[in-house]
């Protein structure tokens, strides 16, 4: 049982989290010290408020406990000359405004959240350790949570995040926002750490689950987070756009057996149509700043889906239109592969099937389980008893329980 | 902040590294002429050195108070250690963007590390 006060206030500490460590860290340059502060300032807030009810201002009321509590924090733990400057710095916060968030304007925060993210997803460090100080200092999540999503135990994910914390601090990683003539590079990071979490949460490929929600809502919270920061980045509104997309057909994505349930055979109105519309009014903001990208493609080929009722009535042609447009700016052999599966779909399986039996993709692709399924379905398709081979190659490639469910099934249909 | 940038590159590709009495040595020698000045200039070079080819290179144990010596280098790598620099910047930003301007980055790796202070260690 949920109790709603208990989840409105939850759901204000993790609105406030990402504020809370950016505007920390801002003034305490060092991330591991700003998490602890607002992990103990986060827990104060829920019994506090719990009892003594909401305060006007929860930001001001969580900002100023989370500042006592890294002064305590500092006395207790730092040494020396950095503990002084740090202290100097938070108490010179303090006078200024105690408990309040004047003379620290939504452009300052702005900037702040930005330059937290940036660093979390800074280049000199590894794909694992973005991900997961992201989850942990913009998203709020525990240490615990992140390990549940990506299925490793839990020390582990602790001992990166330490590791990930410890190379921040000794190689001097900053936490501002990249120059004009880095922007776009480590902003392309920040979309592909996005875009992982998503993805992990979308497709559990190492558990049993085909839907990992938690880390897909969490996408979604951190992309609607930076379109609110980037205003302007087209790029980024196309991401939120194609993740709102894809997770308005999760309801329908799988059956009541938690089995698969691919596009073409979804129940169409167990599609969320808020997100759906949400998702729209993205992709329109990114298109009105004319700067087209993968993203803002891969978005309207998700709402090219999304209006059709049923696969049938998609507008294939245009489909293959973008994924040709897709694969000239992001040549990759999976953007090839989907290619041909939408042209196999506008214009039958055979000439899907000869783009991808392209040797150079063929050899690509070799170990890539999504090849081989999509390949055995256009076999199918022809009655070509290569399918079963196909088949066969998909499933000793997957270690998703549905999928392996899925793949054994359809080879079943084929031999009986 | 100290930043130690390592200069690997393949010491047998003539490309990266050429021979001092080809024509291309020169461009070359002239790059770090220039890296030298700039980051002179900006105030964050504090000294570096070019290293000899690794077939110079003689490794140094002590075991058992005994000084063992071996020809070569520490390890056999396909890029070698060929020279440092010292910068002393304010971020990891900062490093970075000084190390892609020594003329190796272009050909070969330059690998940052951070120079510890341990003169404030209890």
């Amino acid at each position: 049982m949920v109790d709603p006060v208990n989840h409105r206030i939850e759901q204000l500490v993790r609105d406030e989290w990402p504020k809370l460590v950016a505007t920390l860290v801002g003034e305490l340059g060092d991330l591991g010290l700003a998490e602890d502060a607002a992990q103990d300032a986060a827990e104060v807030a829920l019994r506090r408020w719990l009892d003594d009810g909401i305060p006007d201002r929860p930001g001001a009321w969580i900002t100023t406990v989370a500042r006592r509590r890294a002064v305590d924090r500092i006395r207790r733990e730092k040494l020396g000359q950095e503990k002084a400057a740090q202290l100097a710095r938070l108490q010179a916060r303090m006078a200024i405004n105690d408990g309040a968030e004047a003379g620290h304007g939504a452009n300052m925060l702005r900037d702040e959240q930005l330059a937290l993210i940036f660093g979390c997803c800074h280049p000199a460090l590894s794909v694992e350790a973005q991900i997961a100080l992201t989850l942990r200092a913009v998203g709020g999540l525990t240490t615990a949570e992140i390990a549940r999503g990506f299925v490793v135990p839990e020390p582990t994910m602790a001992q990166r995040l330490v590791r990930a914390k410890r190379k921040i601090a000794t190689a001097a990683i900053p936490f501002r926002i990249p120059d004009d003539a880095e922007l776009l590079s480590r902003l392309g990071v920040v979309h592909h750490v996005l875009y992982l979490i998503f993805n992990e949460g979308y497709v559990a490929s190492r558990g049993h689950d085909h839907v990992r929600d938690d880390l897909t809502a969490e996408a979604i919270r951190l992309s609607r987070l930076l379109a609110t920061l980037l205003n302007d980045d087209a790029e980024t509104h196309g991401q939120l756009a194609l993740f709102l997309f894809i997770e308005s057909r999760r309801p329908a994505r799988t059956d009541a057996a938690g089995d698969i349930v691919l596009l073409a055979d979804q129940d169409r109105s167990l599609w969320d149509r808020h997100l759906i519309a949400e998702a729209s009014a993205a992709l329109e903001r990114a298109m009105a700043l004319a700067s087209p990208g993968p993203y803002q493609l891969e978005a309207a080929i998700n709402g090219l889906h999304a209006e059709a009722a049923s696969e049938v009535d998609t507008d294939w042609a245009q489909i293959v239109l973008l994924y040709r447009e897709l694969s000239r700016r992001r040549p990759t052999p999976v953007t090839t592969l989907n290619l041909a599966v939408a042209v196999a779909l506008a214009g039958g399986p055979a000439a899907g099937l000869e783009l991808l039996d392209a040797p150079d993709l063929a050899a690509e692709l070799a170990e890539y389980r999504y090849y081989h399924s999509a390949r055995a379905d256009l076999l199918r398709r022809l009655d070509d008893p290569a399918a079963g081979d196909a088949y066969r190659r998909a499933l000793q490639l997957t270690d998703s329980e549905p999928e392996r469910r899925f793949l054994a099934q359809r080879l079943d249909q084929l031999t009986s | 902040m100290k930043y130690a940038c390592l200069i690997y590159s393949d010491e047998n590709d003539a490309v990266a590294n050429p021979d001092p009495a080809s024509p291309e040595f020169q461009p070359m020698m002239a790059g770090y002429v220039k890296f030298g000045e700039e980051s002179t200039a900006a105030g964050v070079n504090l000294g570096g050195e070019p290293l000899a080819n690794t077939s110079s290179a003689t490794s140094v144990q002590l075991r058992d108070g005994e000084i063992i010596t071996t020809d070569g280098p520490f390890a056999e790598t396909k890029e070698q250690l060929g020279g440092f620099y010292i910068l002393d910047c304010d971020s990891l930003d900062e490093a970075i963007s000084w190390a892609a301007k020594i003329p190796h980055a272009a050909t070969g790796t330059i690998e940052v590390r951070p120079v510890p202070d341990f003169s404030q260690a209890g």
